[in-house]
């Protein structure tokens, strides 16, 4: 029939659970593995910076001094290569998205 | 499996002449690209039936007058303007000649130029004790 | 009288921006001038700052929707130069990865050119139906529409054999609403009032200008990159989608119908599949020229890969399928009506930033 092809499509949505999530009241649930953002386990870290020079994006810079780790989270693409990389095994790919930052070039320290 | 490539020379002056053969003989084109060697080269890809074909030019430099093939295969002229624009290949009777203006690029002819040269490693300072293992 | 009218760079219809410069004699169009180059980023230059193996990454991004394809015919031009053998399992998640992206593509596209013909709801029933494809992306890769699981060498992650059979199914459960929606594509009356007949490309004229892709294909021209036998594609058992009327609707129906050959190669792989190791390890470093051709959901894309034996690569040319589309393009728009041209422009599937890269 050519007239009124949608109804079916239309009729299965009317009745069936939507397709959308009431966000922000329920929450979205990210899927185990879904690359989020970056995180370090700052006490294991020994500062090698092996991670700021794989990096593709230059997000991240790392003190041997003053032994201080620092993302730039609106550099990161989330590639996962630092975590690759890491002889320490220290950082770790999460679920979800890093907060906003109020201006760009703004970095998130991690003091060991 | 490894897809056969095939690379023939050829020159400026006879470019028309060989791209109007691979058309009588039913090839599409694929693409035209130039890359910055010493000089500069220009492939013209030609396909039929996944059998691709490949005519390179060889330049000394980019003010080197090239006959456009917009007149064999119209669809060129998009090709033929990039290369002007982001190498300055002198290009001529262009079919439709942006003069320039096909991309809006802050610099003329920035792929001409050459890659600085390869950049010092970024300093590490590698203290006693610690291993540092590149990679 | 003639009168020109400018149509973009913005404009409601164009998800990018491409200028297209109309010369109207009355309500027909007589002439196109086409002028693109808004976004132009210079991402083939970037070869000579990244190193080869980070520049995945990069290729990845030249699109934001055929991501994977993109970044899976560097990893194939670069492994051919070096001539590192990937490893069969690691062909197979690449093949299951890009037929996945064609799905979501051309869902992607059917909703585009629904919202084009302001079918709205038709357009949202598209896009909620992709939105699934892309759970199933970022379950299996991490990301929605940059995988970023293809290195050179093999890939990234691995999808277990249980989970890959698991898609398989989804899919053909998928399938059953593709084809309630495929349905009010081919055969709404309103529809097709809009497609049937619109842009006719004859066959010699397709070839002639060089299209490539779904817009090949529905003139009648069975050529399809994956018949190159690259990734898995060589032990798989399929063949090109055509059509024969070369009007937007067979474009349309090209599309769709290759929405169902794709969900049945990820079947195929997920019985096909072998064991083994996911990549191998590369030493060494890329030299002499090499063209790498894949079939993108848009068309054939080309990556020339010259390289010097330093780890910068001396030149990496990137042919996109738009770009090979915009003649055939101009083409079918002359002498189409002016109310036709935003569908017209969406029927070649175009995607600007990766025409410009
Ligand atoms: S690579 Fe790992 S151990 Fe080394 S500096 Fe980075 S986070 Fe620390
Ligand atoms: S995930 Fe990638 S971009 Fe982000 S910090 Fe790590 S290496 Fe850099």
């Amino acid at each position: 029939m050519p007239f009124f092809t949608i109804s079916k499509t239309i009729l299965r949505s009317l009745f069936g659970r939507p397709a959308t999530l009431m966000y922000p009241a329920v929450p979205r649930e990210y899927v185990e593995g879904s690359r989020g953002h970056i995180e370090i386990a700052v006490e294991s870290c020994s500062f090698c910076s092996l991670c700021q020079r794989k990096c593709p994006t230059e997000a991240l810079s790392v003190d041997r001094e003053t032994k201080i780790w620092k993302i730039d989270r609106l550099r990161c693409i989330a590639c996962n290569f630092c975590a690759e990389a890491c002889p320490k095994k220290c950082l770790s790919m999460a679920t979800g998205y890093s907060p906003a930052v109020t201006s760009p070039g703004e970095t998130e320290e991690h003091h060991a | 499996m490894i897809e056969s490539q095939d690379f023939r020379e050829t020159t400026p002056e006879r470019l028309i002449g060989e791209v109007q053969g691979m058309r009588d003989a039913g090839y599409r084109l694929v693409q035209i690209g130039a890359t910055r060697t010493e000089g500069f080269e220009i492939n013209y890809s030609f396909d039929r039936n996944l059998e691709f074909v490949n005519f390179k030019i060889r330049l000394a430099d980019n003010t080197e007058a090239i006959p456009s093939i917009s007149g064999v295969y119209w669809s060129a002229f998009l090709y033929e303007n990039e290369l002007h624009d982001l190498f300055g290949l002198n290009i001529k009777n262009i079919h439709i000649d942006y003069q320039g203006h096909f991309y809006r690029v802050a610099r003329p002819a920035a792929f001409a130029e050459k890659p600085p040269p390869p950049k010092i490693k970024r300093a590490v300072k590698p203290t006693a004790g610690t291993e540092v293992k590149e990679t | 009288m003639r009168t020109i009218i400018p149509f973009g760079p913005q404009h409601p219809v164009l998800p990018e921006p491409i200028h297209l410069d109309l010369v109207v004699e009355d309500e027909t169009v007589v002439d196109v001038i086409p002028s693109i180059g808004f976004i132009h980023r210079g991402l083939e230059k970037l070869v000579e700052k990244k190193d080869f193996q980070e520049f995945v990454y990069v290729a990845e991004r030249i699109c934001g929707i055929c991501s994977f394809i993109h970044g899976m015919t560097y990893c194939h031009g670069v492994e051919q130069l070096m001539k590192i053998e990937v490893p069969p399992r690691a062909h197979y998640l690449r093949t299951v990865w890009s037929e996945l992206s064609r799905i979501h593509s051309h869902l992607l596209w059917l909703g585009l050119i629904a919202d084009a013909f302001g079918f709205e709801s038709l357009f949202m029933h598209s896009w909620r139906l992709r939105e699934k494809v892309l759970d199933i992306i970022e379950a299996t890769t991490g990301g929605r529409v940059i995988f970023g699981s293809c290195k050179i060498g093999g890939v990234r992650r691995d999808i277990e054999n249980g989970t890959l059979r698991e898609i398989a199914a989804k899919l053909r459960d998928y399938a059953v609403e593709y084809k309630d929606l495929g349905n009010v594509f081919l055969n709404d009356l309103t529809v097709k009032r809009r497609l049937c007949g619109v842009g006719v490309l004859s066959g010699p004229d397709a070839l002639g200008l060089g299209s490539v892709g779904p817009m090949l294909r529905a003139s009648g021209v069975a050529q399809d990159m994956r018949l190159l036998k690259y990734a898995a594609y060589g032990g798989i058992d399929f063949a090109p989608v055509t059509a024969e009327e070369g009007d937007s609707y067979a474009r349309c129906a090209v599309r769709i119908g290759e929405i169902f050959q794709s969900v049945e190669i990820i079947r195929q792989c997920s019985e096909k599949i072998p064991g083994g190791a996911i990549e191998i390890k590369v030493t060494g470093l890329p030299e002499g020229e090499f063209y790498a051709r894949t079939e993108q959901p848009r068309g054939e894309v080309i990556y020339y890969i010259k390289a010097n034996g330093t780890k910068n690569l001396e030149r990496l040319r990137v042919r996109t399928p738009t770009f090979a589309n915009i003649p055939p393009m101009l083409k079918i728009m002359t002498g189409c009506q002016l109310a036709d041209v935003p569908v017209l422009v969406l029927t070649i599937d175009p995607c600007i930033s990766c025409t410009e890269r």
